[in-house]
């Protein structure tokens, strides 16, 4: 049933003259599965139609017809409420017709694979998937086997979560006004965290200035690549690493908290909670060492009292709840860029 | 690609004068009146008739921005990956809309913009003002105020340039040789 020749992610036609606006970078969008394929013209060319979409939602009657007949599905392999909510209602303001799959109650649980749930879905003549996994690299099978399907990653286990990341981006990008040359400190468990690995490749591409901060067995040192062999060209040759969180704080236009998940101090990661908090937590004490009115952003769900204290949880510094708000407006941003844009048959017949 | 220059700089000042006027005209004075530009030379278009109304009236005119690809009946057609924010900063509800456009040919884009108004509020009055009007209607939709008729062909396009957006003023009608 799979063709074997695909053995590459599907390959995306080239552009006709008359509709370069889609694909800055010559070839058209069909999934959406990290960052690392963005250029920095197309971050903020999804920006900026976030921000039309965000005009949408403060709207008295949140509905336009956009998306009238499309079909969206979200397979969810684990348990999320914010991600599945915000796209469930970015599909349905624009119209489109969302059904939410989960694994419980599903054929899935009789033992269906990952890509037959793929294949019946594209058979039924869906247009989007959006997928979470725990495995990472579950959403790169479906693309690379699903032809007529867009698929958008929602989460990969410990492998991206581009959604995420953009709208960290907007809500960066809105709050401080750009994004080159912002200081991002990211502080936390970034080893397992995909939330973190797509900010990176964002953050990055736009030209934000990030440092890497929490304990030495919860940063991914390889993956930075941090000895003497550092490649100069790469992406992420700028990024920093301090362990110490008040030195990596100063001057800070926006601090990142992310989970910290219990198990982590089962699994020998941590010497003990208490010292986590005690080093790395963002608290008021901390945040006065970043520039005054710096953005403290966290992905959710949040340990309070673990990663951040309450009180700068719910301070004035917090943007948290902008972050929910514009993570439905980049999801719209993004179902409308794939779904808007001209099928690879219709551009063979047009080129 | 052969093309051919048909309105220049003074003729579309003119034209947009003329307009401003009948707008006037027509409505008695600006009481109540707002400009609604589609995005994006429309947008451009509306400013130019609201600064032609203050110049003529002494009063200003609410503006506001309309994109309508959220509203295409083709959404696969010709729209653009990014869609631009629209504007409202005054209610439109039991108001007279002008809404402006650059070219009139298909209808599509108004019937479009009928409906996103529709979701704003309730006009009192909906009119229409465009540049330039070229034919080949596929909707029952005219226009109140007029800038230039041209008659065209289907192949033919046609090219409004604004200084705002294209750096000079002119309409060009451009022909496909095959």
């Amino acid at each position: 049933m799979v063709s074997p020749e695909a053995a590459e992610i599907r390959a995306t036609p080239p552009i006709p003259e008359a509709i370069p606006d889609f694909a800055p970078d010559g070839k058209l969008r069909r999934n959406v599965l990290d960052l690392d394929d963005f250029s920095a013209a197309e971050i903020l060319s999804v920006l900026d139609g976030t921000a039309a979409m965000g005009e949408v939602l403060r709207r008295d009657i949140k509905k336009v017809p956009t998306l009238r007949g499309r079909v969206v599905v979200t397979l969810f392999y684990e348990p999320s409420t914010r991600t599945r909510i915000s796209f469930e209602e970015a599909g349905k303001v624009l119209s489109a017709d969302v059904i939410n799959m989960s694994t419980s109650g599903s054929s899935v649980e009789k033992g269906e694979s990952l890509l037959n749930t793929g294949l019946t879905l594209q058979a039924m003549g869906v247009d989007v998937i959006v997928i979470r996994h725990p495995h990472s690299g579950a959403p790169y099978l479906l693309a690379r086997h699903l032809p007529r399907v867009c698929v958008i990653n929602a989460g990969d286990g410990l492998h991206a979560h581009p959604t995420q990341a953009l709208l960290d981006l907007y809500t960066i990008r809105e709050k401080v006004g750009r994004l080159q040359n912002v200081k991002v400190v990211i502080v936390g468990d970034v080893l397992h965290s995909r939330v973190a690995r797509s900010a990176l490749w964002g953050l990055t591409q736009a030209g934000a200035r990030v440092t890497l901060c929490g304990p030495t067995t919860l940063l991914p040192l390889d993956l930075l690549n941090c000895g003497d062999e550092r490649d100069e060209g790469h992406p992420f040759a700028q990024v920093e690493v301090n362990t110490d969180l008040d030195r990596a704080i100063e001057d800070a236009d926006v601090v990142m908290a992310l989970r910290l998940q219990s198990e982590r101090q089962s699994g020998g990661f941590l010497p003990s909670l208490r010292e986590y908090i005690r080093r790395w937590q963002v608290t008021e004490s901390r945040l006065e060492r970043a520039k005054p009115g710096a953005l403290v952003m966290h992905p959710g769900p949040m340990n309070e009292g673990v990663e951040i204290s309450t009180g700068i949880a719910h301070g004035g510094h917090s943007v948290i709840e902008e972050q929910v708000t514009n993570g439905v407006a980049v999801r719209m941003a993004l179902l409308y860029r794939l779904c808007a844009q001209p099928s690879a048959e219709k551009l063979e017949t047009a080129g | 690609m052969a093309e051919r220059q048909i309105m220049n700089e003074q003729d579309i000042q003119r034209a947009l004068a003329r307009v401003s006027h009948e707008i006037l005209e027509r409505n008695r004075g600006i009481a109540d009146l707002v400009l609604v530009g589609i995005h994006t030379r429309g947008v451009i278009l509306s400013r130019r008739l609201e600064q032609n109304i203050l110049r003529f009236e002494g009063n200003r005119t609410p503006l506001a921005e309309l994109d309508i690809s959220l509203y295409r009946d083709d959404l696969q057609g010709r729209l653009g990956p990014v869609v631009k924010p629209t504007r409202f900063p005054v209610d439109i509800q039991g108001k007279k809309v002008v809404l402006v456009d650059d070219v009139l040919f298909t209808g599509r884009t108004v019937r479009a913009a009928l409906d996103a108004l529709n979701d704003l509020g309730r006009p009192r009055q909906v009119q229409l003002a465009i540049l330039l009007d070229r034919g080949h209607r596929e909707l029952p939709i005219r226009a109140d105020y007029v800038g230039k008729n041209i008659p065209t062909s289907r192949d033919e396009q046609v090219k409004v340039r604004l200084v705002e957006a294209d750096g000079r003023d002119e309409v060009a009608l451009v022909r496909r040789e095959d």
